[in-house]
């Protein structure tokens, strides 16, 4: 009984980890059509920054809980510099062509982002203590949690509800909504669907960061994070649907308990098992559980 | 009372509320050249499509020769001996109009090498008849994307023979065409048919065209043979005069 | 894929197959005694070159069709850990046995799933082969017979029964690998001017048509995805030999991004290109490293955004011509 509660708890938590870090990387996808390689580069951007201001609220002698708004301010910023940078200054040079010609435009950013990262912070990994302990810990029968892992089971549903909401009931996100359905249409209806890209843009790398930064006090922030992040996500967002949001929620549920039986059950298959979903997925329902976009298949 | 080449009975397709088939019946002998007619949406490519394996009909059956046809891809019907030309030609674009015939070629013959050179002297030979059959020559080393409409569609429906079919069905081969090349390319078509005994089944919109080329003229609407028969006698149809060359008003129904 | 156009095969222009035959041999002579004056990084540097080409080529084969295989890591591994197996474990230690068992190993490891990935395009495909080659790599990381997330060592291969000299290993392993790469590239220029490379050039244009011209388009793309496996593990088998040590790393999906990389950087005009674009790699791989650190993906990066924007062909573009107008 106790294996079981273990089990739905581990998975939840990585699942509400998966949800944040992927759900940025379906919008894109949904909106741009941008099937985003260096989604996780803006996940370990954030995670960098997040250690840089956290660090900086410690040498300021602020109060602990200010480490929670660092991280908040960290995802802010990156957003704010590199979703001009990127979508601006590069991407939008390359819209409309083929869809595998604009991952490589993506990965060629990954690649440069791995170096830039490593340039300006360097390659030592950097630790974010002060908030792990912020929320306590808690204790069920011999096992014991963080109070933090909880932290982001909230940050899932708080993140799922206010995309939900941003598209379904603001009159930006309804624009959104039309864009995703057809940039060709909303176009001709008047839609400036260039700023809806960029807007689109700039909130997918907001998640990814934001995901980084608050799962920092988690990890060692060193250079490699981006790297197992990116496959990760890809898998969600595929077993979930490219595009859809309920998708991401759906597919981190089932990577997260897949892989949470994996490590309780089955540890030789912790690695792979995501993947094994993943191509499962692809193999008898490419277009995901929740279909926005057709397969390319014969 | 011989096999006709292509049957098909009871034909019926819908895509949600668009009926695009309903009980189609036709029966083509070896030889002839029919002209299928009527507006758009009619039914016409539809009816193509499923005779040679694109669409499945939600009911009925298509016989070539005898032999059921229905279930089978398009590839297998090709190579029963069935080709045809499309509405918007597909080519490859970025290989010249010789490499489209050799592809042509080679695909008929089924026999992909890992090591014969695709341009050897017999795969050329074959492909440069039907380019010159097509007058085609000119553009031999072009690439397809420069192409005007008209050579497109010689090129497409060339391919097609590359197989020396016993059926050619051509979905609107002079449409996309400029009305002065129109009769042009209509009159290499059917001279370069000429002395074959090919079947020939064209979609066609032009009267003109469809008077001077066909022996017998199909006319279809809403997803049904409307008239059947001789050119003269189909276009004189009071319904097809309605409902196809638009020369009487369709009541409002 | 729109952005790297195709050329057609080259007819009037080109060399005559005996003239391939010629320059291939000639180009591995002069090869084979350039190295023999090279000082030994290079020539290491040169068969890491030679041997990850191998991937590479059989990548631009399958880019030919239209797609781009996001996970050729997995039958690269498949090709190193095999060598590696059956030296340690078989005593297997001739290099040509070694890489002709990983190419074979390699298409044992794909064969299965050919056909059900001739089914698929673009992202689809380029992500259910990076799910594929990432399930292999938790494999490898986990499986302690093969050495899990260390992977294992291997030792110095023979030749043809004769040990190879303690001075002339680099050399000899050098000459070996480039012989295999030359014979591979020439197979390939075969294949790709064949009436199969015609077809395969046709698919990626208009595989509707190629249908219904009678051609089995799955059949020729399940066929080249074999291909390249054998390429690849070729390529596997002859890097494990020289950098003696295999590990999971191999199927990770950054390795199959680089091999991906080369292709795009090759183009398709020339098959030596490949072998450039890929020791053009190696050397941005080693020069920044050896003196700017944690640049050399940097230099990748906009080495591929150069290319991607301003040579959509390839640098094999460079030196060959267009055919045909």
């Amino acid at each position: 009984m106790n294996a079981v509660v273990t089990i739905l708890i581990d998975g939840l938590t990585y699942a509400s980890w998966l949800f944040i870090v992927a759900v940025g990387l379906t919008l894109v996808f949904g909106v741009l059509k941008i099937l985003n390689i260096a989604h996780g580069s803006f996940y370990a951007l954030g995670a960098y920054a997040a250690a840089s201001f956290v660090g900086w609220t410690a040498a300021l002698k602020w109060a602990p809980g200010f480490s929670i708004v660092a991280m908040l301010f960290a995802a802010v910023a990156v957003a704010a510099i590199m979703a001009p940078l990127t979508e601006r200054g590069l991407l939008r040079f390359f819209y409309g062509r083929d869809e595998v010609l604009l991952v490589l435009v993506t990965y060629a950013m990954f690649l440069i982002l791995e170096d830039v990262t490593k340039l300006v912070w360097g390659a030592n990994p950097y630790y974010v203590s002060e908030p792990y302990s912020l929320f306590g810990n808690l204790h069920l029968g011999v096992q014991t949690w963080v109070g933090y892992d909880f932290v982001l089971v909230g940050l899932a549903v708080v993140v799922g509800l206010a995309v939900w909401w941003g598209l379904n009931r603001t009159r930006q996100g309804k624009i959104t909504l039309a864009v995703i359905h057809s940039a060709e249409v909303a176009s001709s209806m008047g839609v400036n669907v260039s700023r809806v890209y960029m807007l689109a843009f700039s909130v997918g790398i907001f998640l990814a960061a934001l995901g980084g930064a608050f799962t920092a006090p988690m990890i060692s922030v060193q250079p490699g994070v981006s790297v197992g992040v990116i496959v990760v996500s890809f898998a969600v967002v595929i077993i979930g649907g490219l595009g859809s949001i309920e998708g991401a929620a759906i597919g981190a549920l089932i990577v997260g308990l897949a892989r949470s039986l994996a490590v309780h059950v089955a540890p030789v298959s912790e690695l792979f098992s995501i993947y094994i979903v993943m191509a499962v997925v692809l193999m008898f329902r490419p277009e995901g559980l929740f279909q926005r976009t057709q397969a390319r298949k014969i | 009372m011989s096999t006709p080449l292509l049957q098909a009975t009871g034909l019926a397709k819908t895509f949600g509320a668009v009926v695009a088939a309903a009980d189609l019946a036709l029966a083509v002998a070896a030889g002839e050249r029919v002209s299928l007619i009527g507006s758009n949406g009619a039914g016409k490519t539809t009816f193509v499509n499923m005779i040679t394996g694109y669409l499945k009909p939600d009911a009925g059956r298509i016989d070539l020769d005898g032999r059921d046809i229905t279930a089978l891809s398009p590839r297998a019907i090709t190579h029963l001996g069935v080709a045809r030309s499309f509405q918007i030609a597909q080519l490859c674009g970025e290989l010249t109009v010789l490499d489209n015939l050799l592809v042509a070629v080679a695909c008929h013959d089924g026999r992909m090498s890992f090591w014969q050179p695709a341009h050897r002297p017999e795969a050329i030979a074959r492909a440069d008849a039907l380019l010159e059959r097509f007058r085609l020559g000119e553009h031999r080393r072009r690439r397809v994307v420069e192409l005007p409409g008209g050579v497109r569609k010689l090129l497409d429906i060339a391919m097609a023979l590359a197989g020396t079919p016993r059926l050619l069905l051509l979905d609107e081969p002079t449409s996309g065409v400029s009305a002065e090349e129109k009769f042009g390319v209509m009159d290499t078509v059917m001279t370069a048919l000429g002395h074959d005994s090919m079947t020939v089944l064209f979609v066609e919109h032009d009267m003109d065209i469809v008077q001077r080329y066909a022996s017998r003229v199909v006319a279809f609407y809403a997803g049904r043979i409307i008239a059947d028969g001789k050119p003269d006698a189909v276009l004189a149809d009071a319904d097809v005069r309605r409902y196809v060359t638009g020369e009487l008003v369709a009541e409002a129904s | 894929m729109a952005a790297v156009v195709v050329e057609s095969p080259k007819h009037a222009a080109a060399p005559s197959r005996a003239g391939v035959f010629a320059l291939a041999f000639a180009a591995f002579v002069a090869l084979a005694a350039a190295g023999w004056l090279f000082p030994r990084w290079l020539t290491f540097l040169l068969t890491l070159a030679a041997g990850n080409g191998l991937v590479s080529l059989g990548i631009v084969g399958l880019m030919r069709g239209g797609v781009v295989p996001f996970g050729q890591g997995m039958v690269f591994a498949a090709g190193g850990y095999t060598a590696a197996l059956l030296y340690n474990k078989l005593g297997i230690t001739d290099a040509l046995g070694l890489a002709l068992a990983g190419g074979i190993a390699a298409v044992v490891v794909a064969a299965p799933f050919a056909p059900l990935l001739s089914r698929y395009r673009g992202i689809f495909f380029a992500m259910l082969t990076l799910a594929l080659s990432m399930v292999t790599y938790g494999l490898l990381m986990k499986l302690d017979a093969l050495g899990g997330s260390d992977g294992f060592n291997v030792g110095r291969p023979t030749l043809f029964g004769m040990k190879l000299p303690d001075a002339h290993v680099g050399y000899v392993l050098y000459v070996i690998t480039v012989a295999v790469a030359t014979l591979a590239a020439v197979a390939m220029r075969v294949v790709f001017s064949s009436t199969r490379g015609l077809l395969t050039l046709a698919i990626r244009d208009n595989e509707l048509r190629v249908e219904y011209l009678g051609g089995s388009v799955r059949r020729a793309m399940a066929v080249n995805f074999v291909v390249a496996a054998f390429c690849a593990g070729l390529g596997g088998a002859l890097v494990v030999l020289s950098l003696g040590h295999i590990e999971p790393n191999f199927s990770f999906w950054t390795t199959s991004g680089e091999f991906v990389f080369v292709a795009i950087l090759a183009g398709w005009q020339s098959v030596a290109a490949v072998f450039v674009a890929s020791t053009v790699l190696e050397v941005v791989r080693s020069f920044s490293s050896a003196y700017f650190p944690n640049t050399w993906q940097l230099a990748l990066g906009l080495f591929l955004l150069f290319v991607i924007r301003f040579l959509p062909r390839g640098i094999g573009s460079l030196w060959s011509r267009r055919a045909g107008s």
